[in-house]
């Protein structure tokens, strides 16, 4: 089983990455400066604190997901490391699945820390402990799902594809997602069978990823129920499953120039 | 028995966007290394040896031929267990140590830690580089990067071991370690399949060579078949000569090259030497040695891949 030392390997990488530290350090400001703006919207800081903590921590995420999860494969095959991999006796399905699992490693650990932020925040802004403070980690958990989802299509995608289209197509993809519930409204309403079809088939493909927003509820007071939190588990595995047999199906077959 | 087996191995590229058009990289190559023998890939730039190493590391897939590797086929991962390679232009992992990277390798060998981190020391030793073990890999110069490639092809202590040119970006020093370290490992039973471009380092080391051209396969076997005594002619080296006895060497000889203590003379056969004897002791000259005359495996290669340029 190699998916485990390159997992691990690919962690090291982007823990020895300083620009990653220098992204965090500034969603960690962002949430420090959450805390200054609540205090100048008298009875809101609760709810700024933590609608502008997990929306930086979404879009610090989905940045890292994309960016480092296209060059999972693509900084491989052009740096020329891959000839050393697949050497040795590993499987290419392992060198993906290995690649994978060490940026979701990544992208846990940074989640975890960045939530931990938001924690702190709140307890400075609240003056002590409050179980506002607990119900912001189911939210981010939806948020770490849907990142995995989002490094599983770019790295699906820098199986075929450049870099530069890679992240556009990643970028594109993200942006549908999230407007999937209008994709559907959309297919339904539409007057033309084609474009009913199209948009049908394109809500099926594409994740559904505004299942996984719950930062506005959250900072309402809702707390995400567990059925919804384990629903979209089970679809965030079984799409991350699927893409990721496609990303080892393409993989496989590829010529290494 | 073979080690190595490439039979009918044939790897054509597309090239161009618009209006694609095949290029034959590779033309039915066959070849059989043995066990134990240190054997030479030689070729000039896009001759088909590195792409060669590609398709037996299984970063291409041929498009005709299979070849085989200790009797397994190339996807076989029991087989990977047992063979070390050395890439052209290796690229390691810059933020980790030297240490580290060989570690990593020999988990990716099945190698237990400790074992594995016991091999990367003795490893580092041998090639050179227990002083930065512990440094990054980013800040190794590019003869470290070569010791450290070597290093990691080494890591699970393999039977077969593919180099590809592993003598570039090595100082003098650097060179004979390395050749030290092959004749080692050939010493201890290892078949060596490597490719270089320094012809004298494939004429000190191997026991036979390959010579590819434009993809095909030019001349295969043991130095001694391929780089033939000339006939009857002679070598002969003289000393003390001036250049009024360089003209008349010149006068019967096949070729006369003035060195700095003399001279070498190639002679047409063992008959005129009794002619040679007579000028240089004309001139109080030395005869200082007398050998059939042999080609150096560069005088082969020029003669052949020169001629086809």
């Amino acid at each position: 089983m190699k998916i485990i030392p390159i997992a691990l390997n690919t962690f090291r990488e982007s823990a020895r990455d300083r620009a990653l530290y220098n992204l965090m350090v500034f969603v960690i400001l962002l949430i420090i400066a959450s805390v200054v703006m609540g205090r100048i919207a008298v009875g809101q800081e609760v709810k700024i604190v933590i609608d502008l903590g997990l929306s930086a921590m979404t879009v610090f995420g989905v940045l890292m997901s994309i960016f480092l999860g296209i060059g999972l494969v693509s900084k491989e095959i052009e740096n020329g490391a891959i000839a050393n991999i697949l050497s040795k006796p590993v499987r290419r399905t392992e060198f993906i699945l290995g690649k994978y699992f060490g940026l979701c490693l990544t992208l846990f650990v940074s989640s975890v820390v960045m939530a931990a932020a938001i924690t702190g925040a709140l307890i400075y802004a609240q003056g002590g402990s409050d179980a506002a403070q607990w119900r912001l980690w189911p939210a981010a958990w939806l948020i770490f799902l849907e990142l995995t989802i989002m490094t599983a299509v770019a790295l699906l995608f820098s199986c075929f594809s450049s870099p530069a289209l890679s992240a556009l197509f990643a970028l594109l993809i993200f942006l549908i997602g999230r407007w999937s519930p209008d994709l559907k409204l959309f297919a339904e309403t539409s007057n033309s069978a084609a474009v009913r079809a199209v948009s049908r088939a394109l809500y099926h493909l594409l994740p559904n990823l505004a299942n996984f927003n719950y930062i506005n509820e959250t900072a309402h007071g809702e707390v995400a129920p567990w059925r919804m939190i384990a629903g979209n588990t089970v679809y965030a595995v079984c799409y991350i499953a699927a893409a990721l047999a496609a990303a080892a199906l393409i993989f496989n077959r590829r010529n290494f120039k | 028995m073979s080690v190595i087996e490439i039979e009918n191995l044939t790897q054509d590229y597309q090239i161009g966007f618009w209006r694609k058009r095949n290029v034959r990289a590779l033309d039915s190559l066959n070849l059989r290394v043995e066990a134990g023998e240190v054997f030479g890939f030689l070729g000039p730039n896009g001759a088909g040896k590195t792409t060669t190493f590609k398709i037996l590391m299984r970063m291409l897939r041929p498009t005709a031929g299979e070849a085989r590797i200790l009797g397994q086929p190339l996807d076989d991962l029991r087989m990977r267990a047992r063979i070390g390679y050395l890439p052209e232009r290796p690229y390691f992992y810059h933020y980790l140590t030297a240490r580290e990277f060989l570690v990593f390798c020999g988990a990716l060998c099945d190698l237990p830690r400790d074992r594995a981190a016991k091999r990367a020391a003795d490893l580092l030793d041998q090639v050179g580089l227990s002083d930065s073990a512990d440094k990054h890999l980013r800040k190794f110069s590019k003869g470290m990067l070569q010791r450290a490639g070597l290093a990691q092809a080494l890591i699970n202590d393999p039977e077969v071991l593919f180099l590809d040119e592993p003598m570039s970006g090595l100082d003098p020093l650097g060179r004979r370690e390395a050749r030290e370290l092959i004749a080692n490992l050939r010493a201890r039973g290892k078949t060596i399949f490597f490719s270089s471009h320094i012809l004298t380092d494939v004429e000190a080391m191997c026991d036979r060579v390959a010579i590819l051209n434009r993809g095909r396969l030019v001349e295969s076997g043991r130095l001694s078949e391929i780089l033939k005594t000339r006939s009857n002619e002679i070598e002969a080296v003289v000393s003390g000569v001036n250049e009024e006895i360089l003209a008349e060497l010149r006068e019967f000889a096949l070729e006369v090259q003035p060195t700095p203590e003399g001279a070498r003379a190639r002679l047409e056969s063992d008959r005129d030497i009794a002619r040679l004897l007579e000028v240089i002791h004309h001139a109080n000259g030395r005869l200082v040695s007398v050998n059939p005359a042999r080609e150096s495996l560069e005088d082969f290669f020029m003669r052949e891949i020169g001629g086809m340029k």
